[in-house]
């Protein structure tokens, strides 16, 4: 479970956004609707404890995140909070591999190779395991930044505009792999958008005005 | 995955520009390692060389000269002092040991001193087999010598004539080793030690051959012969010696002694102390020089080293971002950063030092002078400041980055792509 309440965040002087209370069950999918500027990226970044609000609270699993310590804070993210951004950022450095342990390790997880195995299985791009991120499409690079997002079995599963830039058939293709490992891992699913075409997925919609 | 492993792989993913840094650092640890080394090395043998010899006195010429061929046997001597003024100084008041040398001949470059027993008190010697010379032609090695020349007790060899070559060799007389001196790290270990009437004997021998061959054509006159070298070695008149190592009886006779010497007779009193000084004060604006440049190339390597973390930081900014986002906290990332700048400079210093030790131990194999040969053989426990002046620079050309990424607001350099 988690929840907003009666969060604020002022960037400057000025310009304050307010979001209207979000009670988010365990489980369920979300589609975060909103124009660009309409605060739709730092409502993300508040609930995966990246922006600490001005006022209000934000909780996950019970836990209230922004009374955590800067480093409690870290790692309560890398082990419940999963993040697919619009694009996928991979350690250029690394292989798939080692970015997924990299994963791990930073959640203060053992390694556990089998479980990236199976995930990378999942998404079908097993046989890329040990090559670097530059050698891969941008399509399968996608699809990893979503094994990374899932390796740690996250209750919270965000992606930020994930089809924003992909075609038609790419973008229905994301969408139901974001649906599927969700499911499979058992992790509530939120997907920030303003594409019209993702719209029908979902049933549930917080909406910025 | 530890923060130490993304750090190595961070800078192999650009090896070009990691390898510069540590070339740099490399360089700079290399010829400071190398001058710490050869300085050490030359300072420690001068000191251990003359460290009981307050005065030497030989023939006029360069004092330096003097020194150098008299206690560390590298140059050519001066010349000759007479046997007869030679006594009259050992005899003086203000001596409370005078060492006389005779040099002129070598065995395949290691030189052949005639002395007597004050020599093995002044350099506290001690044999590790057999005994010290006690008849003529009878010698004691120095170990450096038994080894490289592989001669043992009882082994003959024949002197030639001169400071180094084998050219003209002393055919008529062979000298016999009766001893072999315990290693003492310094000079004695290259030398070959010998009465002093082996020496004259030698060379009288030598003009009484050439003359004897000449005149006589052959005609076997050997009773007579030995007759005459023996009524020669006897009496003092024409007799000479190369130096004579001086110890004082008093500190008051550096006041007298050596204006005395220069003053009231044909020869010159050289003191170690100050020649060394002199000689390492001429070397020294050199050693100086090179000291400021290797400085300059680690100051360099530094900036070298805060530029690439820095520029690479501005890059992977993003990077950084994602790791906070999968749970790294601020305190990785300033390791991450750290550790790569101690990575590089870690690698250069360690390279650095081996360099410098390969480098002095080539430049030691092309020297010629057996006495003064240096070696990359050794540790200094000084290298140690090296090693940690090294790690310092990888410190402190990565802090600032580090602290970048230390301070970095995730959110805001997660929003701007």
């Amino acid at each position: 479970m988690i929840s907003l309440k009666s969060v604020a965040h002022q960037y400057s002087s000025s310009q304050q956004i307010s979001f209207k209370d979000w009670e988010i069950g365990h489980g369920s999918h979300w589609l975060l609707l909103g124009d660009s500027g309409s605060g739709k990226t730092t409502l993300l970044h508040i609930i995966t404890g990246i922006l600490k609000p001005t006022q209000g609270k934000v909780s996950i699993k019970d836990t209230s995140i922004y009374n955590l310590s800067s480093r409690a804070l870290d790692q309560f993210r890398g082990r419940n909070v999963g993040i697919i951004f619009q694009r996928p950022h991979l350690i250029k450095s690394l292989t798939i591999t080692e970015n997924l342990v990299m994963a791990q390790s930073f959640a203060n997880l053992p390694k556990n190779l089998q479980r990236i195995e199976e995930v990378l299985q999942s998404l079908d791009i097993a046989h890329k395991k040990n090559a670097y991120p530059n050698e891969l499409s941008q399509g399968q690079l996608q699809r990893v930044s979503i094994a990374r997002a899932v390796i740690n079995k996250p209750e919270l599963l965000i992606a930020d505009e994930p089809t924003s830039s992909l075609d038609d058939k790419n973008a229905e293709a994301v969408l139901k792999l974001l649906m599927e490992q969700s499911a499979l891992n058992e992790a509530t699913l939120i997907v920030a958008t303003h594409d019209k075409r993702v719209k029908d997925a979902f049933t549930n919609t917080y909406e910025l005005t | 995955m530890s923060p130490l492993k993304i750090s190595w792989k961070s800078l192999w993913s650009k090896p070009l520009s990691s390898a510069l840094n540590i070339l740099l650092v490399a360089f700079g640890t290399g010829i400071l390692a190398l001058l710490l080394l050869a300085s050490k090395q030359i300072g420690d043998k001068l000191d251990n060389n003359s460290k009981d010899i307050d005065l030497v006195v030989g023939a006029k010429g360069s004092p330096l000269q003097l020194i150098l061929s008299s206690i560390y046997y590298i140059d050519f001597p001066t010349g000759n002092i007479p046997l007869k003024e030679a006594k009259e100084l050992a005899r003086s008041p203000f001596v409370k040991r005078a060492v006389p040398l005779a040099l002129g001949d070598n065995y395949n470059g290691m030189r052949i001193v005639g002395t007597d027993t004050n020599f093995i008190s002044l350099y506290k010697l001690k044999v590790q087999s057999g005994q010290f010379w006690s008849g003529d032609f009878q010698t004691t090695i120095g170990a450096e010598v038994a080894r490289t020349q592989s001669l043992k007790i009882g082994d003959t060899f024949y002197g030639a004539h001169g400071l180094s070559g084998s050219r003209d060799v002393h055919k008529h007389h062979a000298y016999v080793v009766s001893g072999i001196l315990e290693p003492q790290g310094n000079v004695t270990d290259n030398l070959i030690l010998t009465n002093i009437a082996s020496i004259w004997k030698m060379h009288s021998d030598e003009e009484e051959h050439a003359k004897a061959d000449h005149d006589h054509e052959g005609h076997e006159l050997e009773a007579d012969h030995n007759h005459k070298t023996e009524e020669a070695a006897d009496s003092e008149e024409g007799k000479e010696l190369t130096s004579l190592l001086i110890q004082y009886r008093s500190p008051m006779s550096v006041a007298i002694f050596p204006r005395m010497v220069n003053e009231t007779t044909n020869m010159q009193a050289a003191s170690p102390a100050q020649e060394s000084t002199r000689l390492f004060s001429l070397i020294g604006v050199g050693v100086d020089t090179l000291q400021w440049f290797a400085v300059l190339i680690m100051l360099i390597a530094a900036v070298s080293v805060f530029v690439n973390l820095y520029n690479s930081l501005k890059e992977r900014n993003y990077d950084l971002a994602i790791m906070r986002t999968l749970g790294a906290s601020r305190g990785k990332l300033f390791v991450i950063i750290i550790a790569e700048g101690i990575i590089l400079t870690l690698i250069g210093t360690l390279l650095g030092l081996a360099l410098g030790h390969v480098v002095l131990e080539v430049i030691g194999s092309y020297q010629e002078s057996n006495q003064a040969r240096l070696t990359g053989m050794v540790l200094l426990s000084d290298e140690i400041y090296l090693f940690l002046a090294g790690i310092g620079i990888g410190i402190f050309a990565a802090v600032i980055p580090a602290l970048q990424a230390y301070r970095s607001n995730i959110s805001s350099i997660l929003s701007k792509n």
